[in-house]
């Protein structure tokens, strides 16, 4: 089965060729792209077009790779040995499996998310190029062998805020996830929104995308900002002629809170505008 | 075929393996792609580039590599036209303009000429008094010699085909930084580590652990610390630009090894000295600028200074408001630097310009005179004296 995007995600050629290629060669992949551009997304989606039980490993700077293929929860036993335990002499209670472990013994094939991979140490994908190679790991405690009945379909996010290792990278697929054209953006609204305003819609990706323009933005709105703007937009009833007025009549365009998320880019956004404002006057 | 392309590739810098390459030909044997040259470009990118900054290179030697295959009715037109002009020529032209070829150095020169100049022409969008059909001043086009046949070059059918992905180059912007051989800069760089437990308690922490179990009669009571993480922030200023492009090189080494080693790091770029602005994105330095001032507010105190710059000027620059080459600058250059070192109290100057030089420039002798001497070597040696002296 080809992933070609959902009802609720659009998916551009390229990307749905290197899933494609992941999916066929059981290989992972790698994703990266600015915040917002639907990473995380992707995984969730691809399991939901697929129809594959989807197993999710969201990392964090404190992550370990065995983390990810099991724990040994000494704490516990230790605990439990000094309250008399009967379970404490069986080890395999205190074995814990992680999203790995359960996506390889999964029935069918799965889908595995491992979530900003960046984010942990920078030792962290090298612990786990055998596992993604071999799709197997040894449990130490208990002397088991744990093979992937299938080989899931992995997939990688990054944030980019650490280079990986070549030789992770070696193993992966990669795909960038650039951010969507003005095109692909009204196919993602759309999606989304079927029953926007088309007016609407065009006056709100103006302002977006001019938005996004403005140089030495902190944060520069993304897909998912858009997406929560033009549902306050909906709730609120703005009209598109407030949108499209907004140079002269205001400062900022409405519900702003949703796009800027940083009181330096708000500062900054009102500063430029008002001095547009005053050369639009004077000029 | 496709080694050749493979080969390409790395002559034209992207560092894509073997591995890669077996994985390509794995997933051309499984049939993932339908067979179109753009399905092709999509896998092959997928496979071969594993890093962002690296697909404007791909697109240019993919570019360059399947242009002719991109559209095979104009390939095949583009095999024939050097025979087939020939003849044209030779049928067409009368003795005269065939004397007026030799003139100009015989057919072959005057190929190679045309050849030149489409090529600047790709390069350059706009014409001039080379553009070819202008006739006139160029040798070439509609009202030179031989109407019919040069013209196929400039046609081209270049713009009646849709442009490629490949040919937009949408990812030029990524290709700025490289990684090479900066290890050894980075476990320099490790020497400005100050480590804090900030976050999620996940370490065992023993000695509190034993002590607060002996208070706990006995029973175990199990303590918890988080780990340690480099807590330690980074303010970088590049000079760029003038006569620190020979230094390109072990600035991008040091920037990408900087960039991976703090996670706190802010950079801004300088043109030969610091004044009342500076900026974050070379190609935009004219429209996106940063006030100075800015900086010295939005960073607190405990940033440590790094400038990188040769410090190699007039001393007007440095000393005297208004002696900036490039704009006019109300306050001289020494007066921001102050202000900088006010702020930061840990700050270095590294200069990529050899050691031994610097007796040689009085710009550099003011510099050292305002870090308070604290200018270092771009080296290995000079970086970890550098990090000693921020970690001081």
């Amino acid at each position: 089965m080809k992933f070609k995007g959902t009802e609720k995600y659009v998916a551009t050629d390229d990307l749905m060729m290197a899933v494609n290629a992941a999916v066929t060669l059981e290989r992972p992949l790698l994703i990266k792209g600015e915040p917002g551009t639907g990473k995380t997304m992707l995984a969730i989606e691809v399991a939901r077009a697929l129809q594959r039980p989807l197993f999710q490993w969201h990392v964090k700077s404190t992550s370990k790779a065995q983390q990810g293929l099991y724990e040994y929860d000494a704490v516990s036993r230790l605990r439990d040995s000094q309250l008399g335990d009967g379970r404490v002499h069986d080890i395999s209670n205190y074995i814990l499996r992680g999203p790995l472990w359960d996506a390889f013994e999964s029935e069918n094939p799965a889908v595995l998310l491992i979530d900003e991979v960046d984010k942990a140490d920078i030792e962290f994908p090298n612990d786990l190029l055998r596992e993604l190679d071999r799709m197997e790991f040894y449990v130490y405690e208990t002397r088991k062998l744990v093979k992937a009945r299938h080989r899931p379909a992995i997939i990688i996010t990054s944030n980019n805020e650490k280079e990986l290792p070549d030789a992770f990278l070696r193993r992966c697929f990669f795909h960038y996830i650039k951010f969507p054209d003005k095109e692909t953006m009204e196919r993602i609204v759309d999606v989304h929104f079927p029953d926007l305003k088309r007016s609407l819609l065009r006056e709100a990706l103006e302002v977006f995308f001019d938005i996004r323009e403005v140089p030495g933005l902190k944060k520069k709105p993304s897909t998912s900002e858009l997406l929560d703007w033009l549902k306050l937009l909906m709730a609120e009833d703005i009209s598109p002629e407030t949108l499209h007025g907004q140079d002269q009549s205001k400062i900022i365009p409405p519900l702003a809170g949703a796009l800027l998320k940083n009181e330096q880019d708000v500062h900054l956004f009102e500063r430029l505008a008002f001095m547009s404002r005053r050369t639009g006057n004077r000029g | 075929m496709l080694t050749d392309f493979f080969f390409k590739l790395r002559e034209g810098g992207v560092p894509a393996s073997v591995k890669e390459y077996l994985m390509l030909m794995e997933a051309l044997a499984k049939h993932v792609t339908g067979g179109g040259l753009d399905d092709f470009y999509y896998l092959s990118r997928a496979c071969l580039v594993k890093d962002e900054s690296n697909y404007d290179k791909f697109d240019r030697v993919f570019g360059a590599y399947f242009k002719g295959i991109a559209a095979s009715p104009d390939s095949l037109l583009a095999g024939i036209p050097e025979e087939w002009l020939r003849k044209q020529a030779e049928l067409m032209l009368s003795e005269e303009e065939k004397k007026l070829i030799e003139s100009l150095g015989g057919w072959e020169k005057l190929m190679e000429t045309l050849r030149k100049r489409l090529e600047e022409q790709k390069g350059r969008h706009e014409g001039g008094s080379k553009w070819i059909g202008t006739g006139g001043t160029s040798p070439f086009g509609a009202n030179g010699y031989n109407p019919e046949g040069v013209r196929i070059g400039q046609d081209g059918s270049r713009n009646r085909r849709a442009v490629k992905v490949w040919d937009k180059r949408e990812y030029r912007n990524l290709d700025d930084s490289v990684e090479l051989g900066t290890r050894n800069i980075k476990v320099a760089l490790k020497r400005l580590r100050k480590f804090a437990r900030e976050g999620a308690a996940d370490e065992l922490d023993l000695d509190d652990t034993i002590r607060s179990t002996a208070k706990n009669a006995g029973y175990l009571d199990i303590k918890m610390v988080p780990e340690r993480h480099n807590a330690v922030k980074v303010l970088l200023f590049f000079d760029i630009g003038g006569s620190m492009d020979d230094y390109i090189r072990v600035c991008e080494e040091m920037f990408s090894a900087a960039r991976t080693e703090f996670k706190h790091l802010e950079y801004f770029y300088f043109h030969n000295f610091l004044y009342e602005s500076v900026w974050r994105d070379n190609r935009r330095r004219n429209s996106e600028r940063f006030p100075t001032f800015d900086v010295l507010h939005k960073y607190p105190h405990d940033y440590k200074l790094i400038f990188v710059g040769d410090a190699t000027m007039s001393p007007y620059e440095i000393g005297y408001p208004g002696g900036s080459v490039e704009h006019h600058n109300e306050e001289a250059g020494a007066t921001w630097i102050k202000r900088m070192l006010d702020v930061y109290h840990r700050a270095i100057w590294l200069n990529p310009s050899p050691e031994g030089r610097w007796g040689y420039y009085e710009s550099i002798g003011m510099v050292r005179n305002l870090m308070g001497d604290r200018m270092y070597p771009l080296t290995l040696e000079g970086l970890e004296r550098g990090m000693k002296e921020l970690v001081r």
